[in-house]
């Protein structure tokens, strides 16, 4: 018996193993389980959704592509084991991930030593470009989020003066936070109160009163969308009816739910966040995505999902253009990405290999839903 | 005389190791080869403190996370200045001579916090050392969490490059060489008579405070030395990676190779860290690799509550090329 299992177990081994040249490999590393999971199964959603249309379409370089998922269960030694098994052993072409920037971290400089392309959707600490001239990103970067918003709230919005609660143990908000009070500072506003909190709060009446004591005129809140919608709700219960501004981290259907007082999401009304896409732009690439999205998935993609798909569509674009699967060749072109139509904008590689792109400012009207106000370009 | 020919004979080997290993052998077990390493001396301090000694602590990953964050700020800090004024040493020696230091910073400075530590709870018996030291670890991650200067939030990142195969294999050596003798001589006893009856060993003269101490600091040292290896070979540290889960990793380790076997210690941090990997090759049922890891471990405590090994260790001195001839009975 047990004869029999080492046997089927080296068969699955050598079955893994064996060699197929008819396929492209790409190789992609994200957290399946694990503390994040919903954003790596959501990448993985939208990076499957455009490998599926290439290959309908006839594949790359006369080959099918085929996807080679590793889970790194949001783990950074997890994900450099995963990126070295993805390049050492698989011998993929090109490595597409991950979304939390302390993974891509440990991942970019492996793919930069075995000279591997790897392109992320969605880290947007600016550090990890900063690894090698193979690492690339198509999502824009915490800084360029903490000064849109800034101008936005200083131009637009006419704000003097701002206070922010940040998530002091969490590298996005912490980043976003820093480039919105430069900028805000910079533009001649006034940051008035800087408050934090901890992911998993649930109280946050101690910071509102003291931010509510300094009379700013709004409050930036880069924190994700749990702790957003209670802090939205105590607020209003104190009595602060200003707008709360906010980046990314608040795009999520569970956002509007939290942070309903009487009516679906109207802690949040005439609030507003800069996100990747908007849901309701007429853009037929935008609807288009979204009506294949639903039909597959049955659910609204979430932007990581929507990063995903745009990677892995500027992956394969690339490796069209370069006619080879050589990752010097493949390199060479992504760096000249320009204006590709992507769900999340046109998307252009700048010089330090990350995408230069426009970005939408949400405002979050009756019945919490987002209406566009206002796209900023870099 | 025949102990420094030792010595320098393991030197050599180790050095000629790391000049040839990675050429022969595929990076990714290299890699694996690396992290198990890590766990080894992770696993076999932590086994002086929760297995010969009896104390149970949950905040090795703490202890890791010092020594790695120490080291990290030496190297990338200090690192510049002291190999240019080592200018007239070549390149690779002040290299490795910064590293050297850096890991004789990590160690100390865990074994340190160990001392802070374990002073007041060590006096206690029972369940306070863990309750203790899981608060010292979840500390330890929030100061990391608020200082700037290592990366706070965001994670360390730009740490040079320096762990090597040399460091691992000596480090890893080294570690095993000194809890193994270090259990077999006379302090090995008193660690061993804390764990087996606290009341018995007081009254024979042991001082089990002193013991608990030293086994505390000793394991916390190695420890923060395997962070050091760790943070210079990802390149990389992150808060993310020093929770309690980690401590607890490393306890799963020493419990599935059996309390107090620095053999079994050695065997499941290597297995623990391989499995994973392994099941990366399953093919279809791949989704549930780490579904399969757990049940592995769940019907591995409930054939085998003892761990692999119990508190077996082979007798590797039987073939230990120095040793006294034994008198035949």
């Amino acid at each position: 018996m047990r004869k029999w299992i080492i046997f089927g177990l080296a068969l699955s081994l050598s079955a893994g193993c064996a060699k197929r040249d008819d396929v492209i490999k790409i190789g992609e590393y994200g957290s399946l389980t694990g503390t994040t999971a919903t954003f790596g199964v959501s990448t993985k959603n939208g990076i499957d959704m455009a490998t599926e249309e290439i290959n309908a379409a006839g594949g790359l370089l006369g080959k099918k592509i085929q996807v080679i998922v590793e889970d790194d269960r949001g783990l950074a030694d997890e994900a450099a084991s995963a990126v070295k098994k993805l390049v050492t052993q698989d011998k993929v072409v090109a490595v597409l991930g991950e979304v939390a920037s302390s993974r891509s971290l440990a991942g970019a400089p492996i793919c930069q030593e075995n000279k591997i392309p790897m392109v992320t959707p969605s880290s947007t600490n600016p550090e990890v470009t900063k690894k090698g001239d193979y690492i690339f990103r198509i999502c824009f970067i915490d800084p360029f989020q903490g000064e849109a918003m800034a101008k936005f709230a200083f131009e637009n919005l006419k704000v003097k003066k701002a206070a922010i609660l940040k998530d002091s143990k969490n590298d996005y908000s912490v980043g976003l936070a820093q480039y919105f009070a430069e900028t805000f500072k910079g533009l001649g506003g006034q940051i008035v109160a800087e408050e934090s909190y901890f992911e998993g709060d649930q109280d946050f009446k101690a910071q509102l009163t003291s931010i509510k004591g300094k009379k700013p005129e709004a409050i930036f809140i880069p924190g994700y969308y749990t702790e957003v919608g209670l802090i939205a709700r105590q607020a209003r219960e104190l009595g602060l009816n200003i707008p709360l501004l906010g980046g990314d981290g608040w795009d999520s259907p569970k956002l509007t739910e939290i942070a309903t007082l009487k009516k679906p999401g109207d802690a949040l009304k005439d609030c507003y966040f800069s996100n990747h896409y908007a849901a309701d732009d007429p853009n037929p690439v935008i609807q288009d995505f979204i009506k294949k999205y639903k039909a597959k998935y049955e659910e609204v993609p979430d932007a990581m999902a929507v990063l995903g798909y745009d990677a892995a569509h500027i992956l394969y674009d690339a490796i069209k253009r370069a006619g080879s699967p050589e990752g010097a060749k493949i390199r060479d072109e992504l760096a000249k990405t320009a204006n590709f139509p992507g769900v999340a904008g046109q998307t252009t590689i700048d010089s330090a290999r990350n995408a230069r792109k426009p970005l939408v400012v949400l405002k979050i009207g009756e019945g919490g839903a987002y209406e566009y106000m206002a796209t900023v370009n870099p | 005389m025949k102990r420094l020919a030792a010595f320098i004979g393991f030197f050599l080997l180790f050095l000629l190791a790391n000049r040839f290993l990675p050429e022969i052998i595929d990076p990714y077990y290299l890699h694996l080869f690396t992290l198990s390493c890590i766990n080894v001396i992770l696993a076999v301090s932590l086994n002086l403190i929760n297995g010969t000694t009896g104390q149970f602590s949950l905040g090795h990953a703490g202890f890791m996370a010092v020594g790695g964050y120490t080291s990290a700020s030496l190297t990338f800090y200090l690192g510049p200045k002291i190999i240019a004024t080592l200018d007239f040493l070549p390149a690779i020696l002040a290299k490795n001579f910064v590293f050297l230091f850096a890991l004789l910073g990590g160690g100390l400075s865990a074994a340190f916090l160990g001392l802070l530590v374990g002073i007041p709870s060590l006096r206690l018996r029972g369940d306070y050392l863990a309750i203790v030291t899981l608060g010292m670890g979840e500390i330890v991650r929030v100061l990391i969490l608020n200082v700037e200067a290592i990366g706070g939030a965001r994670g360390f990142s730009d740490i040079p490059a320096y762990t090597n195969l040399f460091w691992i294999i000596s480090l890893t050596a080294l570690t095993i060489a000194a809890v193994a003798s270090l259990t077999a001589s006379s302090h090995g006893r008193a660690f061993l008579s804390v764990r087996e009856d606290e009341i018995a060993a007081e009254a024979m003269g042991v001082n089990t405070t002193y013991y608990k101490v030293i086994a505390f600091v000793i394991g916390a040292f190695f420890a923060g030395m395997a962070g050091c290896l760790f943070g210079h070979y990802l390149q990389l540290l992150h808060p993310n990676s020093f929770t309690f889960l980690k401590s607890f990793e490393i306890i799963i380790m020493i419990i599935v190779g059996g309390l107090g076997s620095i053999f079994g210690a050695v065997v499941a941090a290597v297995i623990l860290t391989l499995l994973p990997e392994a099941l990366r090759y399953l093919g279809p049922v791949k989704d549930w690799r780490m579904v399969i890891y757990s049940l592995a471990l769940i019907i591995l405590m409930i054939t085998r509550p003892q761990g692999l090994f119990g508190n077996w260790t082979p007798d590797f001195r039987r073939w230990w090329p120095f040793r006294k001839p034994q008198p035949v009975a």
